[in-house]
């Protein structure tokens, strides 16, 4: 069967996929999250080593893995739309990046108050943590930037220069704990190694993460229909879904 | 069963501050964002459909004169 992909990077084409996928993607988040949360508080045990302050890892963990990710995503969808000018695309990115700078929030935030009873601080100018919080900036940056340019094409271009050079902060975050002396800690996943925690930990953490994921997708893809008819809103079909509502 | 009580459940062996501090924050960034991308929507469907009307309203109009 061949599925005509280009169809879908017309706004309007993509808006109607969209609304149908939104469902789905929300109600998976939300069982996803119950089962994550639920593995997290009553089955997962108390770390030997820091009692049940651990417990704050199946936010911290999945937060701080999606505040990266999304930034590539959102990255590669600038680069798209910048190179081949397709307007879905930079629709895209715009539309991941306040997800995206609340997950790289909520990352610092949970990070701070799971330093304070553990390394004795809410914050260090420690390489993790500085380059998690320049990331922070880069979304703000990006944000306000495009906000701040009335003509949305520019603005999406503008936008795109910002993303494409900030990715080179994705791998200083990842490595930074193996590149330099931090006080966090190394990472808590790895391919090559088995696991160091226990694996209802793993479990619930992994879980957790896959319910940010789908919430953010559904998120994204809510705000992106919101985008489309903001900036469609002259087009003959914007006018006729108008028409059928009624 | 991990915990004995829901106080002890609470308490987070004596963390409870910064656990649910992480939580709260969590589920409070989440709701936000939910309420502020369904308050866009709405404000803008509702600026469209009064577009829409006062397009037909002029169309209407046009033909009676």
């Amino acid at each position: 069967m061949a599925i005509n992909w280009f169809k879908y990077s017309s706004p309007a084409s993509f808006y109607f996929l969209a609304g149908k996928m939104v469902p789905f993607f929300s109600i998976t988040a939300a069982v996803l999250c119950v089962a994550g949360l639920y593995i997290g508080f009553f089955v997962a045990p108390t770390d030997f080593q820091q009692g049940e302050a651990y417990r704050i890892i199946f936010i911290h963990v999945p937060a701080a893995w999606m505040s990266m990710f999304l930034y590539v995503v959102m990255a590669v969808w600038s680069g798209i739309g910048l190179a081949f000018n397709t307007r879905l695309s930079s629709m895209v990115a715009t539309a991941i990046a306040p997800t995206g700078a609340m997950f790289t929030f909520l990352a610092l935030w949970t990070g701070a108050l799971w330093g304070k009873p553990m390394w004795g601080t809410w914050w260090v100018w420690d390489a993790r943590l500085t380059s998690e919080l320049i990331l922070l900036f880069l979304y703000i940056g990006f944000m306000s930037l495009q906000a701040a340019i009335d003509d949305p094409r520019r603005a999406d271009k503008a936008g795109a220069v910002i993303a494409l050079v900030g990715v080179v902060n994705i791998p200083i975050i990842y490595f930074s704990v193996k590149w330099w002396n931090t006080l966090h800690q190394g990472a808590s996943v790895s391919l090559t190694q088995s696991p160091k925690m226990a694996t209802t930990m793993l479990t619930g953490m992994l879980i957790m993460s896959l319910a940010c994921w789908m919430y953010a997708i559904a998120v994204t893809l809510i705000r992106t229909r919101v985008i489309i008819l903001e900036r469609e809103r002259h087009t003959a079909w914007v006018g006729e879904l108008q028409g059928a509502a009624r | 069963m991990i915990w004995g009580s829901v106080s002890e459940f609470l308490d987070m062996g004596g963390y409870g501050l910064y656990v649910w501090g992480s939580y709260l924050v969590t589920l409070i960034c989440i709701a936000g964002e939910i309420i502020l991308v369904s308050k866009r929507k709405r404000t803008l469907l509702e600026h469209l459909s009064l577009i829409h009307q006062s397009n037909k309203q002029e169309k209407t109009n046009e033909t009676a004169s």
